[in-house]
């Protein structure tokens, strides 16, 4: 195994990146500074513009304002230089479906200039494990396989980013996991992982995380780091009649967010005498009360109540 | 980094795709080579029919030999079939506004002794001009069929009326169009419609469908420029419309026996420019409309004023002169010119230099616009 590299190089290094389509601004004023060797995580609610820093970051989005290099060239003048160097995973499946696996990635060998041509593409074919259908159409492909293959893609060119906009969405648990074992793989290589994400386990495989909602960076950090600095308290009901519980305590004071995990009920808030005191009727027979530490998913909900109003309903 | 094989391999790497995705997809291929064959077809045969044995009309108030032999040489020609004799000019001109003949020639009195003292009588033809199309192969031939029957007839101290101008006057009462449409006019016309048809459409398509199906994100995303994109994508499809060119060029020559007075290498070096001309176009399309649909309309949207206002379907001169200033924007009016000019009229490079540079011209503007518009980006 290689060294680790050393942390003082930033892979990402961007400020104030904004994003604006018409008068709508998508992205506010975002900053990451990501050192190389790393994988981070990238998450937020749908349409809080994850997907769109991602393109500013490779240049395929020009940003509306703000400055930065990625892989120390700049975002706005050396986008070529930048393509040469990252692989970018689009969030939808963006291979070309009427081709097949070989001429899919024959098309990127020959982009990439890799040579000798044949080798590289059987190489990965091989990798892969998919030299026997080589030769059918992508199109063809359940949806683990294709992210299989666009990650397998877009790594072929050796590139030291990789920019992966939820490449595991709708993956069985088993491919996810191998999936993130070739991400650790490759980063012990010495490369730079940024990767949205919605799944909690997969935020907590990140070195670490940078959350966004509504086009703002929330948080960032570890994820002990960005639990401890929510100052979250959180109980946790189990037994009896938990199914019953949640209407009774909604909107009662200091509770600020309830949500089920499994069948145990999570009451989130701040402040904890006011939350006792809300709690207090509830604690009955049949019910387990505890306090636990705050899940990273508890974490999230909380930051997405504080972030405003939920914007989803109508994006 | 960037050196030109670089360059070219990029080039090469989006061309093969091409060719592949070509291949692979069936309605389009089969479009490619069943519209052309199909519009002529319909076109060719359909408008191609040279339609003969029409029923005419006569009313004659002269009852020489000379007029007999006219008569019986209209007869011959093919086109006229007297069906009728008329008992009054009126009841001729009834006949043919009833539709019961298409043709009604009227030879007034006096006409043989006036044609012997040289004074060139008059012959009346009137036409139904509903269908110019119809009636313009017959009425092209009127000179003829009148001369040849006056030849034989004027003969020993006659003979010096023979000299031009003819001895008789003609007088055609019908409006039709002056540039006669034949078969010679329509199936050198076909090649340059399906081309526009076939080209702009193939290639604004080809460009969508990549940003419909997600496509352009990633090719974006890897490092190829603008001009290698364009150039990779429009090549495989110049080789279409070099197929195209060649089955309507085999049809005309097989099918339609039209003429072939030009340089076919002059042609080839025509049709290589127009075709350029209309996938740029069609690039240019693509980088406007947002998906296939649009660019589908897009499509038709310029192909319309381009089948009407070229002089494909109307004589160019003929259309009021708004129409024809339009007309002269359209890349298919010059193509037009070349090709009519090249095959029916053996026109070469001195007569068509103007045309050439046109269709240069439009290569330029679109081929800028195209790349003006095509962005590096998703924005
Ligand atoms: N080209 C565009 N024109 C206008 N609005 C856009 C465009 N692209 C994205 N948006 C808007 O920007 C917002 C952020 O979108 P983005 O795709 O970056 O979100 P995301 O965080 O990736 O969401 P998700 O988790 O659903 O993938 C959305 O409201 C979206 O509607
Ligand atoms: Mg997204």
């Amino acid at each position: 195994m290689k060294p680790q590299p050393e942390h003082n190089e930033l892979a990402i290094d961007v400020t104030g990146l904004v994003k604006r389509f018409g008068d709508k601004t998508v992205v506010n004023g975002v900053d990451i500074h990501m050192p190389e060797g790393r994988v981070w995580g990238f998450l937020g609610p749908n349409g809080s513009g994850k997907t769109t820093t991602i393109r500013m970051i490779c240049g395929l989005l020009e940003p509306s304002a703000g400055e930065g290099t990625c892989l120390g060239y700049n975002i706005r003048r050396e986008a070529n230089q930048i393509k040469l160097a990252t692989g970018y995973m689009t969030q939808r499946f963006s291979f070309w479906e009427d081709l097949s696996l070989r001429e899919n990635l024959e098309f990127v060998a020959r982009l990439y200039n890799l040579r000798p041509r044949r080798t590289v593409v059987d190489e990965t074919l091989e990798k892969l494990g998919l030299q026997h259908r080589q030769h059918q159409l992508c199109g063809e492909l359940s949806g683990g396989w294709k992210q299989r293959l666009a990650l397998a893609a877009v790594t072929m060119h050796k590139p030291r980013l990789l920019l992966l906009d939820e490449p595991t969405a709708g993956v069985d648990p088993q491919a996810r996991r191998e999936f993130w074992d070739e991400i650790h793989l490759l980063t012990q290589q010495g490369l730079t992982v940024l990767v949205s994400t919605h799944y909690m386990d997969e935020a907590e495989r990140c070195d670490e995380i940078v959350y966004l909602a509504h086009g703002e960076l929330i948080t960032q950090g570890t994820v002990d780091a960005v639990v401890r600095e929510s100052r979250l308290i959180t109980f946790q009901a189990r037994g009896k009649g938990v199914r019953q519980l949640a209407p009774t305590l909604k909107g009662k004071p200091g509770l600020e967010h309830i949500a089920y995990f499994g069948s145990a009920l999570h009451v989130s808030g701040k402040h904890r005498e006011l939350m006792l005191q809300s709690l207090n009727p509830s604690f009955q027979d049949g019910i387990q009360w505890e306090e636990i530490s705050p899940s990273l998913e508890d974490v999230f909900i909380s930051l997405m109540v504080d972030a405003g109003v939920d914007k989803r309903a109508y994006e | 980094m960037s050196t030109t094989l670089d360059s070219v391999q990029r080039i090469v790497a989006v061309l093969i795709k091409e060719l592949i995705q070509m291949r692979r997809d069936r309605t389009t291929f089969a479009m490619m080579l069943g519209v052309p064959i199909m519009q002529l077809v319909l076109f060719g045969f359909a408008i191609n029919l040279d339609p003969k044995h029409l029923p005419a009309a006569i009313y004659t108030e002269d009852n020489s030999p000379m007029v007999r032999r006219l008569v019986s040489a209209f007869e011959h020609s093919g086109y006229y079939d007297f069906v009728s004799v008329a008992s009054s000019p009126q009841q001729g001109n009834a006949l043919l506004e009833r539709g019961e003949v298409s043709f009604f020639v009227y030879i007034p009195a006096g006409f043989t002794a006036q044609l012997v003292q040289g004074k060139r009588p008059q012959i009346l033809v009137s036409a139904d001009a509903t269908d110019p199309a119809a009636a313009s192969n017959a009425i092209g031939r009127l000179d003829g069929i009148i001369d040849n029957a006056l030849r034989t007839e004027l003969k020993g101290p006659l003979a010096h009326l023979q000299a031009t101008p003819s001895p008789v006057e003609v007088v055609v009462h019908a409006k039709y169009n002056p540039e006669a449409i034949t078969q010679y006019n329509i199936v050198p016309g076909l090649l340059g419609v399906i081309l526009t048809m076939t080209s702009v459409m193939i290639t604004a398509m080809a460009m969508t469908r990549e940003q419909e199906r997600g496509n352009l994100e990633n090719l974006l995303a890897m490092p190829v420029r603008p001009v290698e994109v364009m150039v990779g994508k429009i090549t495989p499809y110049i080789l279409v419309g070099i197929v195209q060119a060649v089955v309507i060029l085999s049809a005309a020559h097989f099918l339609f026996s039209v003429p072939f007075f030009g340089s076919l290498a002059l042609l080839a070096f025509g049709i290589l420019l127009f075709v350029i001309t209309n996938l740029s176009l069609g690039f240019t399309f693509s980088t406007v409309a947002k998906n296939q649909m649009q660019a589908m309309q897009m499509t038709f949207f310029f192909f319309l004023p381009s089948i009407l206002l070229s002089g494909f379907m109307f004589p160019f001169r003929g259309m009021p002169h708004w129409a024809q200033t339009i007309g002269e924007c359209l890349p298919l009016t010059h193509f037009l010119r070349v090709v009519r000019g090249i095959m029916l009229k053996g026109n070469g490079l001195e007569q068509l230099h103007g045309e050439f540079s046109v269709l240069g011209i439009f290569i330029l503007v679109f081929g800028t616009m195209a790349m003006l518009r095509y962005k590096n980006t998703l924005d």
